[in-house]
């Protein structure tokens, strides 16, 4: 069964004078590691927050389609109804973050869906534990680093037990190194935890080690979805999507005439393949 | 002036025996003083329970931070005594009300200079304000320093395209601030937008029945200071009625200008 | 030229954000400033234009102490444009919006209208003339906001972050345009932790850390650096990383880009083809 199930899903924003979403047809497994890239305004944004809830119940618009997350219709359902199912990571650390204290925020949804004290108190160290931030418990918010702002909200998240978690570029506002770190807690937990995973990122020089399935998005429409070597291909390029350099390395020798055979994403399988290329 | 005045509310992080006292019991604290100020209109008493609260920012180990603050109130202060002269107050009664002023405003700074923002919600939660309201208090200070921070790049920004905002006449200068209003505004409709997305996602007002993984409990220090306030403020009634206070006389005539 | 002499800087109240801080920037050059979160980039740059004036030491542009001029002075040759749109958005039209500096600054109506029909032009925007700046995507904003600056033409131009939240043809958009401005000779400095961004343009970079500079060199030296690239919470260029695994190449230092690998590895690769016995018949 899987875990997401999105069928002719389109959605046209309150005002808005065309779809910003059209017939987009997903289906994703659990325990999968995705990654949602496009252009800006391609619709992205849009898809996840039909996931959780968001649309239609915060953003008002004509939603049309079948949605399904863990077998429940998401139709009629409330985002709070879903937070249990479905949780969320925001781009901006700062406006995720509600309490003085991370302990304090951690706990934040359990208290929300009333979830008794000595419960919650386990699932907030669980939580704590997982990302890594057990040291920063009684820190506020404002003293804490970007990483260790979304470390926080994803641990957050994950204390209400969602079975598929949704980031939202979570490593915008990031320095490159805490971007990788944050994107290797990301995979951890997924690994880990079977948890499903949909990384919406722009970055995928950081993130395509990690997943094994890429989804593309263009004008509101999925165009490409399967993993990132054959995703990683000039039609991607076309679109608009930045590709990790090593591959538009290999895009360029190939276009020079030279017998490229692999599409490599990452510098390993970039090295491995140069090394075989000079060494035959 | 301005800033000085609202940094004496501001909470700031500290060890000491005034910040670790439940803020129902400060708060209770504060109220005594509130109350005891404005029953007094005689300048010596209004002294002593302005003096009165010194041992406690002593204490909380705030001195420099509370002495700023009355420093900023000075302005509205010397204004209260300046108005009520003018209005044919005595100035004995006027510098009393000064006095009150500085009373009150010292408790309640006192107490927001002790008490966080979480632990105010939590006491509001405890005593059964509904959750949305005492919310909506923490987050609106939680938000301040985000705000201020927000205000001072909007300025710097407009500032960074030629704004002077030291020019020109009163009616110039007002409208001079509207490039500064519109994106602060503007940018806090977005930070609201974005929060309240976030909340919608951690299940904010999915029950009625909120649990909380911290509770306040109060210690022997909370009641300790409770029963020091009842006790203070009865002494304070008895005081008022039974005792005969000193007046101070000021023999200067102000013609009557009202 | 701006130029920064032994500059310390504390907030009010606050620890010191840069410690004794020189470096100077020549006209017309283009320059990266990169650096971790909190490392003081932004505190820097904002002392370009007298926002911020060194508690200790001086900055001069163009040899003027900054001590000596007002915001609005300053900025008539240094243009810093900020990281976030919104914070400056504000008129009814995207005409007005990048009129207004033109306002302040006292030019005349004939040379206000001039200019902001140019940078309507040059930024794409002419269909939004007479739109409000704030139905616009965010993409679109970035541009409003980045004309609303360079239609007064500074000197010196310096953009906070300007590549955060942009996909990739926005990037390529910026990257292009910011060869423009270096055509025009205009001084360009980027505040900027994107270190392939910086790898394809190759500017000459200032690493910042913890307030101090700790290099200053042409890109192609800087961000190969490892003990420097630790340092500032930067990573290398996917290429760097590439072309050190690839040791036994041999290859020049500095490829840091996939334009530049693919130069290099043309002719290796050539090499090897050549060489290669003749396939059998």
């Amino acid at each position: 069964m899987p875990a997401i199930v999105a069928k002719d899903l389109s959605f046209t924003y309150a005002g808005g004078d065309k779809p910003s979403m059209e017939h987009v047809n997903l289906s994703i497994d659990k325990g999968e590691f995705v990654i949602l890239t496009g252009p800006s305004g391609c619709g992205k944004t849009t898809f996840c927050r039909c996931l959780n809830g968001l649309i239609p119940n915060f953003y008002a618009g004509d939603l049309q389609g079948k949605l399904r997350i863990d077998d429940i219709d998401v139709k009629g359902k409330s985002t709070a109804e879903l937070a249990t199912h479905i949780g969320f990571v925001f781009q901006n650390p700062e406006n995720q973050l509600f309490s003085l204290s991370v302990e304090r925020d951690v706990a934040f949804g359990l208290e929300n869906l009333g979830v008794p004290r000595e419960e919650a108190l386990k699932r907030v160290e669980w939580a704590m534990q997982a990302t890594g931030i057990l040291a920063l418990r009684k820190k506020a918010p404002y003293e804490l680093s970007g990483g260790q702002q979304q470390r926080a909200a994803i641990a957050g998240v994950l204390a209400m037990r969602p079975s598929v978690i949704v980031l939202d570029e979570p490593t915008s506002f990031l320095d490159p190194k805490s971007a990788e770190e944050i994107v290797a807690v990301i995979a951890k937990l997924n690994r880990e935890l079977n948890l499903t995973t949909l990384l919406v990122e722009h970055r995928l020089d950081v993130v395509s080690r990690f997943a094994n399935r890429v989804v593309v998005m263009d004008k509101g429409e999925v165009v490409l979805d399967g993993p990132p070597d054959e995703i990683y291909s000039d039609q991607a390029r076309l679109i608009g999507i930045g590709l990790p350099r090593v591959t538009m390395l290999f895009h360029l020798l190939r276009l020079d005439g030279f017998p490229v055979t692999k599409n490599p994403t990452t510098v390993e399988q970039a090295a491995d393949e140069l090394k075989r290329m000079l060494n035959p | 002036m301005s800033l000085r005045f609202v940094e004496g509310f501001k909470f700031t992080r500290m060890d000491s025996p005034i910040h670790r006292l439940d803020p129902r019991a400060k708060f209770i604290l504060t109220l005594g003083f509130f109350a005891c100020s404005l029953m007094f209109t005689n300048i010596y008493a209004l002294v002593i329970i302005f003096v009165a609260q010194i041992p406690g920012v002593l204490m909380a180990k705030t001195v420099s931070r509370w002495l700023r603050s009355m420093r900023g109130g000075l302005f509205l202060g010397v204004f209260i005594f300046v108005m009520n002269v003018i209005f044919g107050t005595t100035i004995a009664s006027s510098l009393a009300f000064m006095m009150r002023f500085f009373a009150i405003m010292s408790a309640f700074s006192f107490f927001f200079m002790t008490t966080s923002a979480d632990d105010l919600g939590l006491a509001l939660e405890q005593v059964h304000v509904p959750y949305s309201i005492s919310f909506t208090f923490t987050t609106a200070v939680r938000l301040v320093p985000t705000m201020a921070i927000d205000a001072q790049t909007v300025v710097d920004a407009q500032r960074s395209r030629g704004l002077e905002l030291d020019k020109g006449n009163f009616v110039k200068r007002i409208k001079n601030y509207i490039p500064i209003l519109i994106p602060l505004i503007i940018s806090a409709i977005r930070r609201s937008v974005e929060l309240a997305e976030a909340l919608e996602s951690r299940a904010f007002g999915a029950t009625e029945n909120r649990t909380s993984i911290t509770t306040l409990k109060m210690r022997v220090a909370d009641f300790a200071v409770i029963i020091a306030t009842i006790a203070g403020l009865a002494a304070a009634v008895y005081v008022y009625f039974y005792v005969s206070l000193p007046t101070l006389v000021i023999p200067i005539q102000i013609p009557r200008l009202f | 030229m701006i130029a920064v002499e032994n500059v310390t800087f504390n907030y009010p109240g606050g620890p010191e954000v840069l410690h004794n801080l020189n470096l100077r920037i020549n006209d017309g050059e283009f320059v990266a400033i990169m650096g971790e979160n909190g490392a003081g980039k932004t505190t820097l740059v904002k002392m370009f234009n007298g926002l911020l004036k060194p508690v200790q030491g001086r900055v001069l542009v163009d040899g003027v102490e900054t001590r000596e001029k007002s915001v609005a002075q300053l900025s008539r040759n240094v243009g810093l444009i900020f990281q976030n749109p919104d914070h400056q958005l504000f008129a009814e039209t995207v005409s007005e919006e990048l009129a207004f500096s033109l306002r302040n600054f006292g030019f005349k109506e004939e040379v206000i209208q001039r200019q902001v029909t140019n940078l309507l032009t040059a930024l794409d925007l002419e269909r939004y003339a007479t739109s409000s700046p704030f139905v616009l995507s965010g993409g679109e904003r970035k541009r409003v906001a980045l004309a609303a600056i360079l239609v007064w033409d500074p000197k010196h131009v310096i953009m906070d972050e300007p590549t955060i939240g942009q996909d990739y043809l926005q990037k390529d958009r910026l990257r292009n345009f910011i060869m423009q401005l270096e055509s025009q000779e205009k001084t360009v400095v980027i505040v900027t932790h994107d270190v392939e961004f910086v790898a394809e343009c190759k500017p000459r970079v200032i690493l910042l850390s913890q307030g101090r500079v700790i290099g200053d060199g042409p890109a192609v030296e800087i961000l190969t650096n490892r003990h420097l690239i630790d340092q500032s919470s930067l990573v290398m260029p996917q290429i760097a990383s590439l072309m050190n695994r690839l040791k036994e190449l041999d290859a020049p230092p500095g490829i840091i880009d996939a334009y530049s690998a693919r130069e290099f590895l043309k002719n290796r690769l050539r090499n090897v083809i050549s060489t290669r016995p003749p396939p059998e018949r």
